[in-house]
């Protein structure tokens, strides 16, 4: 009986609740709530950044560290994975799990290519003698850009355990709700690295 | 191999001192009676489903508040050492170091172990109640707040007896909290404690704003809401806004600790007075997060035992939104002589003095609707009424203080401590203990009976002034805080003795309170309370002590303010509401995995504290999983059917 009572609440999850809170729409109005303290984090560390970026100890600027190229080619990345995952909700809107699925892996594998570079961008200044404990201005850097990387990262792993339950279920409500929170959060992403992209990296280097 | 468990063991557990080898004892013992009491009477089943698996609001809400006065103890404990160390010059009781552990232990756990949990708990049992909801807006994950925050808080507290415990002041400054100068594991004990428990304050304050947004009965337009759930609302606001940054502060802390960055060290071009900002943009609004929630508290009271509407409702929500709103600009008057110059410094200071103008308003509204009120002694009414003295006598302190030139001969000084005990004590304290006694009968189905409680009222309040007015005098002649012991040159020790006295005066108050309710839960079955025991105004006094499970049978409107208190005068008019079908109500199951998940964040802090990286990341791992499996899990709720509801209805009603 109860079991009979919660499919059916999965599948019209409006439709048996006394009419007055859907909780898909709890769910995104959280998720809002919870993008807005992730705002105020990453304001904490920009702000730190800007305290500390020419703290530099004697050690390496960073100024004269930042390739631009390779930052070009991450930022394409990660704003064709944003576009990638809006055409991926755009298919969900017309009930095609299929194309759904592929459209994340598509994002998912341009977001694991940003990744790959911004490692590698890491590795070569660690190369160069700037390191995580060089000095304050290193530290705020990698940690402001690393906590940025480190969303990335736990946003993919996210992604891919969502496109397994899209295997198995299907688009219901619960997983509607689910793939339009991650993509909320995917299109969050790119607009701090927006900011990443103005402050740490192009008023780095004019 | 018996040589080296021998050093570990030294290393690791605190040795060295008999107050700690007592304590040890005690908690062995406790801990050894706790297990066996459940084992012989074959409860574990009983607390696994009832209590630690559980996602009810009113359950969670009750934890929250059994924690926090556990909690209550423990600080008052480290306050009465405090105060006998100081009784008199040159005492010998606690030694310096000692003392730095016990009043950073005490000022940490109040704030964040103390008033958090107590707020938290007044906002768990009572606001879906209030807003005639069936429950909050996110169930799991207010279980998963409160264990995160009760693991948080055990893993701070252990450090004292495992490892030593914080010693840098209850705000952790650097180059005090840096390796170089706190090379032992206290800080980090302080950092995981503070850090685990406050992911699950962010997540409550998330919780109650959707809650409150979308959950409210049909009718409850926001300038209905009751005025408790207003202050609940713009504290949740602050939250959202502040703990942000403490999660970051300490982040950066930790990784300067742990990981060799420079943030806030001296070397390297670190920068203290970075970490001082950062954590008062979160400490000062912290100030008023605690303290609005106790407002919205008097408020209720007040327009109960007044029998009278609340006066100036408006002008009383718009107080607290500013007060939300002023409290972002007000961190810096806690460091004035920091030398950031007299523009900075005038600024801060006439923020600091506006947040005066809307506690005045608020002050004058109680006032306002007591006037002409018919009003009733019983001990909620006596601790709002006791607030508002002491609360004035604060406020007008913190003036003083918010002077920047004056604030160089206040600053750091014994008239401090005095002024920010009196608004805490006085504003958050007696508002708590208001909250716990007037919704006591709705937690628990009985009515706690008042003669202890007017002994304990009056105890804690004659011991407040004895303890705390001396505070500013001796203040004035020049005694600071975070001092250990004093000599007999200085004049201070009468002051000093005089106020110890009254430390004690409020311990006793304490006990009173503690032998109150042990007496209550020994007779509670005469103590029987009906639904409305107080003939109280809001919807929660709608339904029966305690509420059922699922709150309310039918979902309730709010078309009022006081919406019960119209619904009475309608029946006594004879109108009656329509009588409405009952349906099957929708429920979320209860789930492990909230106080799973919480004990690996508490493994994963452990591995921190001690450096133990293997056991960081496989406390982590297990977060991680955790987290995975609750997003495969679908089956999460039920429907309770009709007849169980007619059942539970007639039982709790029958013997109203």
């Amino acid at each position: 009986m109860a079991q009979a009572a919660a499919k059916h609440g999965e599948n019209h999850a409006h439709g048996h609740d006394h009419g007055h809170h859907d909780p898909q729409e709890m769910k995104i109005l959280g998720f809002w709530f919870f993008l807005i303290s992730d705002v105020i984090l990453f304001s904490v560390l920009f702000a730190t950044f800007i305290v500390l970026r020419d703290n530099t100890a004697g050690g390496p600027i960073l100024s004269e560290l930042i390739k631009m190229p390779g930052v070009i080619a991450e930022t394409f990345l990660l704003l064709t994975s944003s576009f990638t995952s809006g055409l991926a909700v755009l298919a969900m809107n017309q009930g095609k799990v299929k194309q759904l699925i592929n459209w994340l892996i598509v994002t998912a594998v341009l977001g694991a290519g940003f990744l790959a570079l911004e490692i590698y961008e890491f590795v070569e200044m660690v190369h160069e003698g700037f390191s995580y404990t060089t000095s304050a201005a290193s530290g705020a850097f990698f940690t402001l850009v690393g906590t940025h990387g480190l969303h990335v990262s736990l946003g993919l792993i996210w992604m891919i355990g969502l496109m397994f339950q899209l295997k198995k279920r299907g688009i219901t409500d619960v997983t509607r709700g689910k793939i339009n929170v991650i993509s909320l959060y995917w299109h969050f992403l790119d607009v701090v690295w927006i900011f990443l992209l103005s402050i740490v990296y192009l008023m780095g280097v004019m | 191999m018996l040589e080296g468990l021998k050093e570990f063991a030294s290393e690791f557990f605190v040795t060295g001192d008999p107050l700690i080898y007592g304590a040890m004892v005690a908690i062995g013992i406790t801990t050894i009676a706790i297990v066996a009491v459940l084992t012989y009477f074959k409860k574990w089943g009983w607390l696994w489903r009832n209590w630690l698996t559980t996602v009810d609001h009113k359950k969670i809400g009750i934890m929250y508040i059994i924690a926090s006065i556990i909690m209550l103890f423990r600080g008052g404990v480290d306050a009465l050492m405090m105060r006998l160390q100081l009784a008199m010059p040159n005492m010998d009781f606690l030694h310096p170091e000692h003392y730095n552990q016990v009043f950073t232990t005490h000022g940490t756990i109040m704030i964040l172990f103390m008033a958090m949990p107590f707020m938290f708990g007044l906002f768990n049992v009572i606001v879906p109640l209030q807003i005639g909801a069936r429950d909050v807006a996110f169930p799991f994950l207010n279980a998963l707040s409160f264990w995160l925050f009760f693991l948080g808080a055990m893993l701070f507290n252990l450090s004292f007896v495992i490892g030593g415990s914080p010693d840098a002041g209850w705000l952790s400054y650097p180059p005090l909290s840096e390796l170089s100068h706190s090379p032992g594991v206290g800080q980090n004990f302080y950092i995981w404690g503070i850090q685990i428990s406050g992911i699950g304050s962010l997540a409550t304050g998330i919780n109650f704003m959707v809650t409150i947004i979308k959950m409210r009965a049909p009718g409850m337009r926001w300038m209905k809401l009751p005025m408790f759930t207003w202050s609940v609302f713009s504290t949740c606001i602050i939250i959202l806004f502040a703990f942000p940054i403490l999660t970051v502060t300490l982040a950066l802390l930790f990784l300067d600790r742990f990981a060799g960055a420079h943030f806030f060290t001296l070397d390297l071009g670190g920068n203290p007075m970075m970490y001082i900002n950062l954590i008062w943009m979160w400490g000062h609004p912290e100030v008023y997060i605690v303290v609005l929630p106790a407002f919205g508290v008097f408020s209720e009271i007040v327009s109960t035992f007044s029998r009278k509407k609340l006066f100036g409702y408006k002008s009383m929500v718009f107080a607290m939104l500013i007060i939300s709103f002023l409290s972002f600009f007000t961190w810096a008057h806690h460091f004035f002589t920091m030398g950031s110059g007299a523009d900075v410094n005038a600024f801060f200071a006439v923020t600091t003095m506006l947040i005066a103008i809307p506690t005045g308003v608020k002050i004058f509204n109680w006032l306002f609707t007591m006037y002409r009120g018919r009003i009733r002694m019983a001990t909620p009414m006596m601790w709002t009424l006791a607030f508002i003295p002491c609360f004035i006598v604060g406020g007008m302190t913190g003036v003083l203080l918010s002077v920047a030139p004056a604030d160089f001969q206040f600053h750091n000084s014994y008239f401090l401590i005095a002024h920010f005990h009196q608004v805490l004590i006085g504003g958050v304290v007696f508002g708590y203990f208001a909250g716990l006694y007037y919704w006591w009968p709705k937690m628990f189905g009985f009515q706690l009976e008042e003669k202890l409680g007017k002994w304990a009222f009056w105890t804690w309040n004659i011991g407040f002034y004895v303890c705390f007015m001396p505070q500013y005098a001796v203040g004035l002649m020049g005694m600071t805080r975070r001092l250990s012991t004093y000599g007999w040159d200085t004049g201070w020790w009468e002051l000093n003795f005089v106020s110890t006295i009254g430390a004690f005066l409020m311990g006793v108050g304490f006990l009173f309170q503690v032998a109150q309710i042990a007496d209550g839960i020994r007779k509670y079955k005469s103590l029987k309370a009906s639904g409305d025991p107080w003939d109280a105004r809001t919807l929660e006094w709608s339904i029966p002590s305690p509420a059922p499970e699922y709150n309310f049978a039918v979902t309730p409107r709010g078309d009022d303010i006081d919406e019960w208190w119209e619904e009475k005068e309608r029946r006594a008019k004879g109108i009656y509401p329509p009588e409405q079908k009952l349906e099957p109500i929708h429920m979320p199951k209860n789930s492990g995995i909230p106080f799973v998940m919480s004990v690996f964040w508490f493994i994963a802090g452990f591995g921190f504290v001690f450096g133990w990286l293997w056991m960081a990341i496989l406390g982590l791992a297990g977060v991680g999983i955790c987290m995975i499996a609750r997003s495969f899990s679908y089956d999460t709720d039920y429907y309770i059917p009709v007849d169980e509801i007619k059942r539970t209805e007639a039982s709790l009603r029958g013997s109203v």
